[in-house]
């Protein structure tokens, strides 16, 4: 049904205009319980992942062999010690304090992926959706292989080719885990990016630019690009728990942070040997790595869901 | 039809031409030779070494040698067990990976369609709450970690399930829950959105007007067209599942490629970690290549064009 | 209902059975459809939306009932309220009574208004390539109808569906059957509608906007055999269309909508010659003459249609209108009774005591 918005009796009126797509997606995303909930969870993760190591008390790869050697040498379940309030692993190292530095390398590597993303993704969609032509088709078979190849198994491929390099073992391998994850995600936001050119470019509003001299740059840059930042944010926001998990499954193969640094998926696999009888040296990790997805997960949605409210439920 | 099918068929030929050559590119920009040990061997005993693997020849020799032996689907000697191929330890290891992800498939498909569906029929009303409530959990929740829930859950605490090997029914439960738990979910995201979408079009309501019962609009008219879209998803969920395959196998001490390729990692045996690598990636391709032959049977306009 | 007819007629001696006992029912002068203040809202997040709001009329046996109006006026809702059609949520019929060849629709069974629909009423959708489904084929479609009310085998039911074919001007339909909806062209998709519609011989088939997706080249022809084929088989037709033209081209009778409510009603030949509404006067002289002078602007009505939420008790209209005075913004007028029988409009201006002779 058509709806004017209108109020009666009126006598000439002119539509309400939209205050804001900005306004009325934060108002959206107000109501959006589950994106809150996930807002808040990632408030804390970030939280944790900053300020964390630096507040816990004990550093993550201190070992208190004191504690271990009273408890039979072996490591002292949850909530049981004030010391150490969530156990301690074999090597008698404070739980906490490990999944806090686990959350120091999820949050560093999810952000610093994105941003290397954008910086890739953003340029390359923006070239090819604005030249068009030959250019955008071989930039667009280029990703078509990179999509036919699998992600994970190339950022493996990647991680080992090159660990032992100086690259590889710089901030105990953590830049190698951002380059490789960032290489195999760019291809989406670079998609998204060279979307909207492509359409926008035939559009008046840019003819009418270019008839007024606005060089091509700007035109991309001031009129073009900010129309994309929508659908990017929702991307960027979804990528980032693809980035967490890719991480942590590198470490729990073995690859990227490098011990003694922590990361939640060092974690489990130190601990699944023993998750019979130790059980909570993989289980708060993973509590730590799913809490962590579905955050994210759950304000990207939330993200998507406010700015366009007619995707709802789609993808 | 048969074009199409055969336009696919093509495309695959440089999809393995590209992954093998990646592969080998990047097994061969390591630095450092496959002999590297805590202990380095003496210089004499590398040579050798390099000759009997045919390492001193050039590059490019090399990988033709390679992608020839491969197509000849062998994959050479093993660098880490001298005394095998890659093809004897791999082909123990073949058919448990295969088996493990067909089950998993079929589950992933058979609980997820329906799941879809139940919820999307129940539109906010309390389907749709619980459906979706375990589509995001699932989501949220990678293989590793609902494996770890499961074993905490199921075989230590409840007994039921044992956590490791593979041998008989009671051991495929658990890797199969675990390695399902998150194409379960994408698959009843993607079929409920596609459902709530199809509800809406015009050609139901054609249906309602011509008066056809309500379970037969929901069968004939909305499930196939909601289908269409979720097998073009197929593609993605196959490669995750491929992928998470063989951190499942690791996890569960199953005894396929998968923690074949793990160790292979560790240990640094380049022959079978490119065998691995090409093995998995040709199947992602030739998992989407039926992907697409199947979007094309149930979408008639894709056949006709 | 009627008697159902012998299958051993031929289609031709059928449908002049048919014909004749819905002439012989007119003949008793009882109408086919009676609607009563029919009223369906749509509850939204920022309110009630009254888009059908007491709207009663009524269409006999055979005849065909325009109902004009521009975009947003209710008559795609009135359509689909007449069969039960509305969505809901958001919408819900909320009064009033469609009575049907002397049964309430409103107050049967859902299974009981399932089976009289596409058998008794058949529907003409706007849109052709989105009303069909992509993924049967357009014979299935058409046979879907038949097969479920008139229990053919299915070589009968796809005899009949090449008959119809036949009967809408599809050549070589018997090859056509298993071809999908994407491979016709809009008016070819159009007339499948139309032999949909006609599927099971029903006595009344809503047509909402028929040729509005289409080229203006093929819109006479839709709406010539939507015209051939309502004769032939005596159906009732109500027309939803916002083209005058078309109106007056198919119609007997025509109502005028406005904002959910009928403003004006009565013969094509009246409500074009002499309407007796100001919005009906400014629909008329909006239309583009052969004799207009070149360069001169098109007459419109100016300003928009009022938001059906909170909607005040005054001439819906008075906004808009020219000849607006108090009285219009006080009180809503009633539809009364015009000059010629049958004719009858809501207006205060040209009523008995207005200011407008």
């Amino acid at each position: 049904m058509a709806t004017q918005t209108r109020s009666l009796p009126g006598v000439a009126a002119t539509a309400r205009r939209s205050e804001g797509v900005w306004r009325d997606a934060f108002g959206r995303l107000r109501k959006n319980k589950l994106a809150l909930l996930g807002a808040l969870g990632v408030f804390l993760l970030l939280f944790a992942g900053v300020f964390g190591p630096l507040l816990a008390p004990l550093k993550y790869q201190a070992q208190d062999l004191v504690a271990i050697g009273l408890n039979n040498n072996e490591p002292i379940p949850p909530f049981q010690s004030m010391v150490h309030p969530l156990g301690t692993d074999q090597l008698g190292r404070d739980i906490l304090s490990r999944l806090l530095d686990g959350a120091q390398v999820s949050m560093t590597v999810a952000f610093v992926v994105q941003l290397v993303v954008l910086f890739i993704g953003v340029p390359l969609g923006a070239i090819a959706g604005w030249f068009g032509g030959r250019i955008d088709t071989y930039l667009m078979r280029i990703t078509d292989i990179f999509y036919a190849f699998p992600d994970l198994l190339f950022i493996i491929l990647l991680s080992i080719a090159f660990r032992e390099t100086a690259f590889g073992r710089a901030l105990n391998g953590v830049l190698l885990v951002f380059v490789a994850i960032g290489l195999t995600s760019w291809v989406t936001v670079a998609r998204l990016i060279r979307g909207q050119l492509l359409s926008l470019k035939e559009t008046e509003f840019v003819e009418a630019a270019r008839a007024i001299g606005v060089s091509d740059r700007n035109i991309v840059t001031r009129h073009l690009l900010p129309n994309a930042i929508g659908p990017v944010i929702v991307a960027v926001t979804l990528g980032i728990p693809t980035a967490i998990l890719a991480e942590a499954t590198l470490a729990y193969i073995g690859i990227g942070v490098q011990p003694p640094r922590a990361s939640w998926g060092t974690l489990i696999a130190e601990g699944q040997g023993f998750i019979r009888s130790y059980p909570w040296l993989t289980l708060f990790p993973g509590i730590m790595i799913a809490t962590a997805l579905m955050s994210f997960t759950f304000l990207g949605d939330g993200l998507r869901d406010a700015l366009d409210p007619k995707l709802k439920g789609k993808q | 039809m048969l074009g199409f099918v055969i336009r696919r068929i093509l495309w695959l030929i440089p999809v393995l031409f590209v992954v093998s050559l990646i592969t080998f590119t990047l097994m061969h920009a390591v630095p450092g030779g496959p002999w590297d040990r805590e202990k380095p061997l003496n210089a004499g005993t590398v040579l050798r070494l390099n000759e009997i693997y045919g390492l001193d020849k050039p590059i490019w020799q090399q990988y033709i040698n390679w992608f020839g032996g491969m197509l000849q689907l062998d994959f050479g000697p093993s660098y880490q067990y001298r005394d095998r191929g890659v093809n004897d330890i791999l082909g123990k290891g073949w058919p448990v990976t295969v088996q493990l992800g067909v089950m998993t498939f079929i589950v992933a498909v058979g609980v997820g369609i329906p799941l879809g569906i139940f919820a999307a029929l129940g539109h906010n009303r309390w389907p749709d709450y619980v459906a979706t409530t375990i589509s995001m959990v699932g989501i949220a929740t990678p293989s590793f970690v609902l494996a770890i829930l499961l074993i905490v859950i199921f075989s230590v605490g409840l007994n039921w399930f044992p956590a490791r090997g593979w041998k008989g029914p009671d051991t495929w439960v658990l890797p199969v829950i675990a390695l399902s738990g998150y194409q379960i979910a994408q698959i009843a995201r993607y079929t409920r959105a596609s459902m709530l979408e199809v509800t809406r079009k015009d050609y139901v309501r054609t249906a309602h007007s011509k008066g056809v019962r309500a379970t037969a609009v929901v069968v004939r008219h909305m499930i196939r067209n909601a289908l269409i879209p979720v097998v073009t998803i197929l593609g993605p969920i196959f490669a995750f599942l491929v992928t998470g395959s063989f951190i499942i196998e690791n996890f569960f001490g199953i005894p396929g490629i998968g923690r074949l390729y793990i160790v292979a990692i560790g240990g640094r045996d380049y022959s079978m970690i490119m065998a691995t690598t090409v093995i998995y990636a040709f199947a992602v391709a030739f998992l989407n290549f039926i992907v697409d032959i199947l979007y094309a049977y149930i979408d008639p306009r894709i056949r006709y064009s | 209902m009627e008697e159902a007819v012998s299958l051993e007629l031929t289609p031709d001696e059928a449908a002049r059975i048919t014909r004749e006992q819905r002439e012989n029912k007119a003949a008793r002068s009882k109408n086919l459809l009676e609607v009563k203040n029919l009223s369906t809202h749509f509850f939204t997040p920022d309110g009630v939306v009254r888009a059908v709001d007491d709207v009663s009329f009524e269409l006999g046996y055979g005849e065909t009932l325009g109902l004009v109006g521009e975009s947003g006026c209710g008559k795609s809702v009135t359509a689909l309220s007449l069969t039960r059609l509305v969505p809901n949520p958001p919408g819900k019929i909320v009064a009033g009574s469609v009575v049907f060849d002397g049964v309430d629709l409103l107050k049967l069974s859902d299974d009981g208004m399932r089976k009289l629909r596409g058998k008794e009423i058949g529907f003409i959708f706007q849109d052709p390539l989105t009303s069909l489904n992509p993924t049967l084929t357009i014979g299935f479609q058409i046979a879907e109808a038949i097969r479920q009310h008139m229990g053919l085998s299915k070589k009968a039911s796809y005899d009949r569906v090449v008959e119809l074919l036949g009967k809408v001007g599809i050549p070589r339909a018997r090859d056509r059957l298993g071809d999908y909806p994407h491979q016709f062209s809009g008016g070819m998709r159009q007339r499948v509608m139309i032999a949909i519609a006609l599927s099971c011989d029903p006595k009344l088939i809503l047509a909402d906007e028929p040729t509005t997706a289409l080229d203006v080249t093929i819109q006479a022809q839709i709406l010539e055999l939507i015209s051939v084929l309502s004769d032939e088989f005596g159906t009732a037709v109500l027309l939803i269309t916002h083209d005058l033209g078309i109106a007056a081209g198919m119609c007997d009778r025509v109502n005028v909508m406005y904002a959910g409510r009928i403003v004006e009603t009565g013969s094509v030949d009246v409500i074009f010659e002499k309407p007796r509404m100001p919005y009906a006067w400014g629909l008329l002289d909006s239309l583009p003459r052969l004799d207009d002078v070149r360069g001169e602007r098109l007459r419109t009505i100016e300003g928009l249609p009022p938001l059906l939420i909170n909607v005040p008790d005054a001439c819906r209209f008075n906004p808009r209108c020219n000849f607006a005075r108090d009285a219009c913004r006080d009180h809503e007028p009633e539809l009364t009774q015009r000059d010629e029988p049958g004719h009858l409009a809501r207006c205060w201006a040209t009523d008995k005591g207005g200011w407008i002779a």
